[in-house]
């Protein structure tokens, strides 16, 4: 039943993410964006990691991607040319980077093999995610929420340059 | 791991039936209740023809709607405009899924079952979002923008709010939640989270008459600027699942409400056991009926906020204050 389901999602999760690109229209993209992130939501509840699950529908498909139709509507984007492409070169950095990705994952795969015959259970409790947050992890948890704040100051000042 | 016997199929089976077909019946006759309180605050007598105290109005209402005109637009986004109905009213029904009417009576008792109402009515955007722009006119437009933005603002003082709440109690399940306001202080107080976060409850409120796009909060609809908002180019059965969408999410928020600060299904036992068993359910539909009533009294006395004040209210007022009490509640759980 779990294995039915979490090919099920898989192919959604990879049809949709195929689709965020296929698509001519930016709304159409972004629409395609959020059936992939919750279906990778439904990925984690396979894994047991419920708080994971919900937490990814709330921030991600249910604010971000808020913000990202908003943007597309406020800006009213016309449906993407077919014409030239300024960004052509890109493809033929692209594929190779795609690939050099795609080599660094399945290298990792290969390398935890061993770790795959038990799960920890309760890894994605919220009680898991907290200590492994606020104790486990601290410095790093709070250097990077510094790192999110300078971003947020950076964008603001580039956006408003006479404050 | 726990099997699922057949057993527990059909009981799970006859609790979706109870609850779907009692919320959705409360839903039509809350068009009711809403056009008759809102009657009488204006003097008005409010619907009176269709049976006694124009009790079956919502039928009719309802037999009206299927034999309209569905009318899309020729502008209009045809895939979008069918979807953005289905994707409103489907996110809004869903969370009934999990809210515990009894302690008996709810669907599924999932560990992080707050959460998943959060997730699933972040979800529920969607549907005015893409209705507003599938219609492909400047009205729907606005009000799609206006709802997002909205949305965005108010989601999070609502989920801030309720954290002081989950310190307390300590856990995310709604059965338990509900369990934890048990009992009472000296004798009478019932121990209801609503005593002891008051500002949590009232900045929960606020958000949540913000999230349910209601007046005076509901800047996506705004008739007099935007002749309907986001639904205006809608007609038929559409329009009536953006209505019973709009009706489940009131619903959700007060029973959200109710299972957060007020206790629940908890109140006063008394009777025979066949009474004792159906009081729960009575006192917990009685404070939701509570807060809906509280919703269409603010509507018919209260007028509409401008955009900037209701983006302002949001972010300098509600935000801050839903902050100030979480990091207040954090000090004194740590401290007792």
């Amino acid at each position: 039943m779990i294995q039915i389901l979490f090919f099920l999602f898989a192919a959604v999760a990879v049809g949709a993410a195929i689709n965020v690109l296929a698509q001519k229209h930016v709304l159409y993209s972004a629409l395609s964006l959020i059936v992939m992130l919750t279906a990778v939501a439904v990925l984690f509840i396979l894994l047991r990691a419920d708080f994971l699950a919900m937490i990814q529908v709330i921030v991600y498909a249910g604010a971000i991607m808020v913000l990202f139709t908003f943007v597309i509507m406020l800006l009213n984007l016309p449906r993407d040319e077919d014409g030239e492409d300024r960004l052509q070169w890109l493809k033929f950095i692209g594929i190779p980077l795609g690939l050099f990705f795609l080599f660094l994952v399945v290298a990792t795969l290969w390398n935890v093999e061993s770790l795959r015959a038990a799960p920890p259970r309760l890894i994605g409790s919220p009680e898991a995610i907290g200590h492994s947050l606020f104790i486990d992890y601290l410095l790093p948890f709070e250097a990077t929420s510094l790192l999110i704040l300078i971003a947020l100051v950076g964008a603001v000042i580039f956006a408003k340059k006479d404050l | 791991m726990r099997y699922v016997t057949s057993f527990d199929f059909i009981l799970v089976m006859i609790k979706i039936v109870v609850i779907f077909g009692g919320v959705m019946a409360a839903l039509a006759y809350l068009t009711w209740v809403e056009r008759k309180v809102m009657a009488r605050v204006q003097m008005r007598p409010g619907p009176n023809r269709v049976g006694p105290f124009g009790l079956l109005q919502p039928l009719a209402d309802g037999l009206k709607f299927l034999f309209k005109e569905d009318v899309i637009p020729t502008n209009a986004n045809p895939f979008l405009y069918i979807a953005a109905p289905v994707l409103s009213l489907v996110p809004a029904l869903l969370s009934f899924s999990v809210i515990p009417f009894g302690p008996w009576l709810q669907v599924s008792d999932i560990s992080v079952g707050l959460l998943f109402i959060f997730a699933i009515t972040s979800l529920g955007v969607y549907g005015i979002v893409l209705g507003g722009w599938a219609s492909n006119s400047k009205y729907p437009l606005m009000g799609a923008m206006r709802s997002s933005a909205q949305m965005i603002s108010y989601e999070l003082s609502l989920t801030l709010s309720v954290v002081g709440v989950l310190m307390i109690a300590n856990t995310l399940s709604l059965a338990q939640l509900v369990e934890s306001q048990h009992g009472r202080w000296f004798g009478f107080i019932p121990r209801w989270n609503i005593f002891l976060q008051p500002v949590a409850f009232l900045v929960y409120v606020c958000s949540a008459i913000a999230e349910t796009n209601r007046l005076p909060f509901d800047l996506a609809e705004s008739e007099q600027e935007l002749v309907g908002g986001w639904h205006t180019e809608y007609s038929s059965l559409k329009f009536a699942m953006f209505m019973l969408a709009e009706y489940a999410n009131m619903v959700t928020v007060s029973a959200l409400a109710t299972i957060l600060f007020l206790g629940g299904w908890s109140g006063p036992r008394f009777g025979p056991f066949w009474l004792q068993a159906g009081l729960p359910t009575f006192w917990f539909v009685l404070k939701i009926f509570v807060f809906i009533f509280f919703y269409v009294l603010l509507r018919s006395t209260i007028p509409r906020f401008r955009y900037d004040q209701l983006m302002k209210f949001g972010w300098k007022v509600l935000l801050p204050l839903a902050l100030a009490n979480i990091l207040v509640t954090s000090f004194i759980v740590a401290i007792s």
